[in-house]
């Protein structure tokens, strides 16, 4: 690994300089991870008071509960709904503000709001423009004769938990995207103007292969976003119902785990989840370093 | 632009007209319901221009808040929030400032080792591991306290690499003239390092402050007294009261408090904020 050609040399002052940053990863990160490894091997009674070693019969019981792909199936059709819908309108808004020479400064002003908004409170927003007896989205939508009713239906729970995660990140994707349309050369553009490509041509031809990095990364970034830091979405609006309709991964991890009190079921959840995060992790520093480029 | 098409200029404004309308609409809904009496949100459709209760509402949730929902003042859950956040984004700035100087200005044993833990953190979000994370936290005694809510979540691998790649473009040359004129490490971090990096931590911290504001699953786990609500996870105990419309009006009012400073901060500053977002991702 790199350093600076000129160090400074000190026997301990780096490894105090490190402590603080090195003290909260173990404490808070490394040893609940390691405890969640271990627990996932356990089984505690119904009184909580023993602890039994079971072996991979944690992992046997999840991976033999139907609920617990019933959530995998949610999240993933949740992940790449939430993804499509960001990343599509971002896309388009920000192929827009970047063809347009006046206004787009205050277009982006407006348009990165919904970053600051927590994602609990955007769910809560939709949650009220969706509200089946008050709600102005749920009345325009009675008008075209959709019945649109989070509580009941299932559809209309993951629709709604789909809006309102998508929103959120709309800012997010807006802006990389805005910077890599930024970063494509003028001349590009002239010399396929002048071999009569016309916007829409352009569009699909230079723009889009010219942004797959980006697109790719955001991809990836969208993907963590939906299936790791949506939980509070969730809780806020639907709380995983009606049944088990939006009980994806990281609710149901929570809710098993302190609703249900199953300690090695949850933490065996917990192990799944950080192989998720880690593979995603790894794919976004592998592949975004090399960048995909025609 | 490559052409000029006066046609598809103004489809593009329609265009952009329609997603800051997207973005807009739901605050603007919230505001408005949020200055409405009571009996305006009980049937129908929401009205769309604002109601004569604004100050009557938001005194009442600010001062007194909604005891029958169980939530405290919503001043309260600012304050809180507030701390929280200003925390959060403090706390990870100092420690990764420290870290990444320690690992570009030193050679020591284990240092690529201490790297690696540190990048090992953007592995384990706290969704992934709340129950043992609970526990650990539980067994340190720092549920229901301020630094039960802070100290678990300040670790920051992005905050350290983004210190790191910057402090790799700063000129050999300055620390080697400090090195000659008898500067220290420390001396040399104090009065050249910081300074330089001034912008890089503003930017950082905008983007940590709001981070840190709308953190939700972490404050609901930690905190049962009520004293300790931050305005974000606030929200949720007014919205799922039992067998019962929420009051939308006192709700919007928190929700619209609770969206109002990070929403302000970005506005306020954002070429920071843009600057942060995006050097954060490198």
């Amino acid at each position: 690994m790199q350093t600076k050609r000129v160090t400074f040399r000190h026997v301990w002052l780096p490894y105090l300089l490190c402590l603080p940053q090195l003290a909260v990863t173990l404490i808070f990160f490394i040893w609940p991870a390691g405890e969640a490894i271990v627990e996932s091997f356990y089984q505690t009674n119904a009184f909580g008071t023993s602890l039994r070693f079971v072996g991979l019969a944690n992992f046997q019981r999840l991976f033999s509960d139907p609920s617990y792909y019933a959530s995998i199936r949610v999240s993933v059709i949740f992940a790449l709904a939430t993804s499509a819908l960001a990343m599509t309108l971002s896309l388009l808004f920000a192929a827009v503000a970047d063809r347009i020479v006046r206004g787009t400064n205050a277009y982006r002003t407006f348009l990165i709001w919904p970053y600051a908004v927590a994602p609990a409170v955007a769910g809560v927003l939709w949650m009220f423009l969706f509200n089946p007896s008050i709600g102005i989205a749920a009345y325009a939508l009675e008008m075209v004769g959709i019945d649109f009713n989070a509580t009941i239906s299932p559809n209309s729970a993951m629709a709604l938990i789909i809006v309102a995660a998508a929103w959120k990140q709309i800012s997010y994707n807006f802006l990389f995207f805005l910077a890599g349309l930024q970063a494509i050369p003028n001349s590009v553009y002239e010399a396929a103007a002048i071999d009569g490509a016309g916007p829409v041509k352009r569009f699909f031809t230079i723009v889009l292969p010219l942004l797959s990095p980006t697109t790719f990364f955001l991809l990836v970034v969208n993907m963590v976003y939906a299936f790791f830091d949506t939980f509070a979405v969730v809780h806020a609006t639907t709380q995983g119902g009606p049944g088990q309709a939006t009980s994806i991964l990281v609710y149901k991890v929570w809710k098993d785990g302190f609703v249900g009190l199953d300690l090695g079921g949850s933490a065996a959840q917990s192990v799944v989840l950080m192989a998720m995060v880690a593979a995603l992790t790894v794919i976004q520093f592998r592949y975004i370093e090399r960048r995909v480029e025609y | 632009m490559v052409e000029n098409r006066r046609l598809l200029d103004i489809l593009g404004h329609v265009l952009m007209l329609f997603a800051v309308a997207l973005v807009v609409f739901p605050v603007w809904v919230a505001f408005v319901a949020s200055t409405q009496d009571p009996a305006a949100l009980m049937s129908g459709t929401v009205p769309l221009l604002p109601g004569d209760r604004l100050i009557q509402n938001y005194s009442e949730m600010l001062g007194t808040g909604m005891a029958s929902a169980g939530a405290p003042p919503i001043l309260l859950m600012l304050g809180n929030s507030l701390i929280m956040a200003v925390g959060i984004a403090v706390g990870k700035i100092v420690i990764s400032l420290l870290a990444a100087y320690a690992i570009v200005y030193f050679r020591f044993p284990f240092r690529t080792l201490i790297f690696w833990t540190i990048f090992i953190t953007l592995m384990l979000p706290v969704e992934v591991r709340i129950l043992p994370t609970y526990d650990v936290v539980a067994s340190l005694g720092m549920l229901d306290n301020y630094s039960g809510l802070i100290l678990p979540v300040i670790a920051s691998a992005t905050a350290t690499f983004l210190f790191r790649q910057f402090f790799m473009t700063v000129p050999e040359e300055l620390c080697e003239a400090a090195r000659i004129d008898g500067a220290g490490p420390l001396k040399f971090f104090w009065d050249i390092l910081l300074p330089l990096s001034r912008t890089n931590i503003a930017a950082l911290f905008v983007i940590l402050f709001i981070y840190g504001w709308n953190q939700y699953l972490w404050p609901l786990i930690v905190t049962t007294s009520e004293n300790l609500y931050t305005i974000v996870m606030g929200i949720q105990r007014l919205v799922t009261v039992a067998d019962a419309e929420p009051h939308w009006n006192l709700v919007m009012a928190t929700t619209v408090m609770a969206m109002l400073p990070p929403i302000l901060i970005i506005v306020l500053m954002q070429r920071l904020f843009v600057q942060g977002l995006v050097e954060t991702e490198k």
